[in-house]
């Protein structure tokens, strides 16, 4: 028997049974479309938020307090002052692979304009954070080395601080807001950047000269972390590296101790994402697959009962000339029409549904040309797999008890 | 002398039962030519399924000879018997075993497509012209739930014929039906006969199998008496004397 006859036959055998073969269809189209609309929106949420944190700066560079035991008790790194000011000039000086560097004290406070106030963050930095980090001044100004060394209390504001404390639209610049009990002359307002790629929002500070923050508010003559920008992202490595070795000996650490800071670049961290929302990508890819999984069972459950409740036709088929292959292939081919256009409709409805998530609901999604090439595979698969058994159990009928089947 | 289509020599079957060995066949010798109208006939237990289910290549002696058109089938495979079932033989069976939800026409295209070196449009001007020898040429697109059992029958007998097998089997094939359309079917198996198709056809009952030309009557295993058939019943002679009231079905 030709392949044209085998297919003809079993489309005429699923023809017959067209809502059953549409139900049991149905956990293939499921499985198949929940495995790509996942993988969509998995690599999607990926992909966004590797896409803000460059536009963080992949060659941001942030150095931290820490590693430090101090009579085995492991300090929180907010409460080490391991790092001066003079590591900043250390690295400023001896660093070729870093062009920019600043300090960073941070103090949470509450802002105040006239009936207004607003919790946020004021960041004490120097002027070249704002490159660092890629924030632009929209109106007014960035604050000078003058205003840095003479502790002048001026800020920039974020846009969130903007709308809540100048609720009326009133121009900002020039008016003053009380962070605790100091009050900031606003010179300048930064360009709205929205959230970053945990959610935070990173319109919502106030940036102020580090010297500022340390002496005015907090007090403290240490720093609290150090921001700079390598060269370019291919060199961040080795300013990884020369900053490293910088500390280590502006610090006075023996070849024996541990770094006592953490240097750290924007691109590890893009990696450690991209590494956490791979690792929800597959999970979430697990459990799509696992409803494809069910969905292969009941092809094998369908094509199992089919084969009891044809068992007569069986017999007829073989009565009248089928050898027990054609019977075998009948049922497999069944089986694997059943999976492959499953796994089609599925193909088209998960595309479907992750332009619709990308449409309706902004989510990001990506759509994974190999999730459907491989969506597509483990359905034919699935059709041969389970259709193997119930095929082999038709072929292995014997013509006189399957005609006699009541 | 006309052709030995079938010719079967000390044909015997067992069944393994448990521990119990059943002689189902003891012997059978049996020599049908072509062309003839063969009744076999007995009670049930007779052994008669089982010489039909050799006779139609469903199932293997366990020692004798059995030829079917020169071709003994005694060292053929599973798949050589089904070449075999699939150009020498048709079979119409007491519940038609017609496909469900299938027209009549691709019930009748059906064994065609075992045969490889049919194509599509001459399966289907086989199958058309099967249906026309049956009569249903204005049915052929009717599915079986549609037609009345003599119709199904009708369905099944150009099934049987569509691949122009050398031997028609037929297995009470008109149990299911009452005496009237059995009459219209049998009136068919006659003009086939009478057209030159050698049919085998096993039924218990005596005045069924007197439309045949020969009857075998079987009875534990064996042939207990060979007959030909002396006042033959002419199936439409007898469907012109039913009575009219008889058209209500």
């Amino acid at each position: 028997m030709n392949y044209t006859n085998t297919l003809k036959i079993a489309i005429n055998a699923l023809r017959r049974n067209k809502f059953r073969a549409f139900l049991t269809m149905l956990g293939i189209i499921i499985g198949v479309a929940s495995v790509i609309a996942m993988l969509a929106i998995g690599q999607g949420s990926k992909k966004s938020i590797q896409d803000e944190m460059s536009s963080m700066g992949t060659n941001m560079i942030f150095i931290m307090p820490g590693a430090d035991m101090r009579g085995g008790v492991r300090q929180s790194a907010s409460d080490m002052q391991s790092l001066e000011l003079s590591d900043v000039d250390a690295i400023r000086e001896r660093c070729p692979a870093v062009t920019a560097v600043s300090p960073q004290v941070s103090s949470s406070s509450q802002a105040v304009v006239g009936n207004n106030n607003w919790p946020t963050s004021v960041y004490g930095v120097d002027n070249e954070y704002l490159d660092i980090r890629k924030y632009s001044v929209e109106t007014g100004r960035n604050f000078s080395d003058r205003e840095v060394k003479t502790y002048a209390k001026v800020c920039l504001v974020g846009q969130t601080i903007v709308e809540n404390l100048f609720p009326n639209g009133e121009n900002p610049i020039g008016q003053s807001v009380r962070v605790g009990t100091i009050p900031l002359k606003i010179i300048g307002v930064l360009a709205e950047k929205g959230e970053n790629g945990m959610g935070q929002d990173q319109d919502d500070l106030i940036l102020a000269p580090y010297t500022t923050v340390q002496k005015r508010m907090l007090a403290i003559t240490h720093i609290q972390s150090i921001f700079a920008s390598a060269a370019s992202e291919e060199l961040n490595d080795q300013a990884i590296e020369q900053i490293t070795e910088t500390l280590r000996r502006t610090h006075k650490l023996k070849a024996t101790d541990d770094d006592d800071f953490n240097v750290r670049s924007q691109a590890e961290m893009v990696q450690m994402f991209s590494s956490i929302s791979d690792m929800m990508t597959m999970l979430l890819g697990a459990i799509a697959g696992i409803s494809l999984l069910v969905g292969g069972i009941g092809i094998m459950n369908i094509m199992y009962v089919s084969v009891t409740e044809r068992t007569k036709e069986i017999g007829l088929r073989l009565s009248v000339g089928g050898r027990g292959n054609d019977i075998m292939m009948q049922f497999l081919v069944e089986s694997i029409l059943l999976s492959v256009t499953g796994g089609l409709v599925g193909i088209l409805l998960g595309l479907g549904a992750s332009s619709a998530v990308s449409a309706f609901m902004n989510w990001p999604t990506v759509i994974v040309p190999m999730s459907v090439v491989f969506a597509f595979l483990v359905c034919t698969v699935i059709g041969v797999f389970f259709g193997w058994y119930p095929a082999r159990k038709a072929a292995s009928l014997n013509p006189i008890d399957a005609l006699r089947y009541e | 002398m006309a052709n030995k289509i079938i010719q079967v020599n000390g044909l015997k079957k067992d069944f393994h039962v448990g521990e119990i060995t059943v002689h189902a066949l003891k012997g059978i010798d049996l020599e049908i030519e072509e062309g003839e109208f063969v009744a076999i006939m007995g009670t049930s237990g007779s052994g008669k399924s089982t010489m039909l289910n050799i006779l139609g290549c469903l199932d293997k002696p366990t020692g004798g000879i059995y030829q079917l058109d020169g071709i003994s089938m005694g060292d053929m495979n599973k798949n050589a018997l089904a070449g075999l079932r699939n150009e020498k033989l048709g079979f119409v069976f007491q519940s038609y075993n017609l496909l469900p939800r299938t027209t009549a026409l691709e019930n009748v295209e059906m064994p065609l497509y075992y045969n490889g070196r049919v194509r599509a449009k001459e399966r289907r001007e086989r199958a058309e012209a099967a249906l026309e020898a049956v009569g249903l040429a204005d049915r052929m697109h009717h599915m079986p739930n549609q037609m009345s059992g003599g119709q199904q029958q009708r369905v099944a007998i150009a099934r049987s014929l569509v691949n122009d097998p050398r031997v028609i089997l037929a297995d009470e094939a008109t149990g299911n039906l009452d005496t009237r359309t059995s009459y219209e079917i049998m009136s068919l198996f006659q003009d086939l006969n009478d057209q030159g198709k050698t049919i085998i056809f096993v039924t218990h009952e005596s005045d069924i199998a007197r439309f045949m030309k020969r009857n075998v009557v079987f009875k534990d295993g064996r042939i207990v008496k060979e007959e030909w058939v002396k006042d033959r019943f002419n199936a439409k002679q007898l469907l012109a004397e039913l009575p009219v009231d008889q058209d209500v079905i």
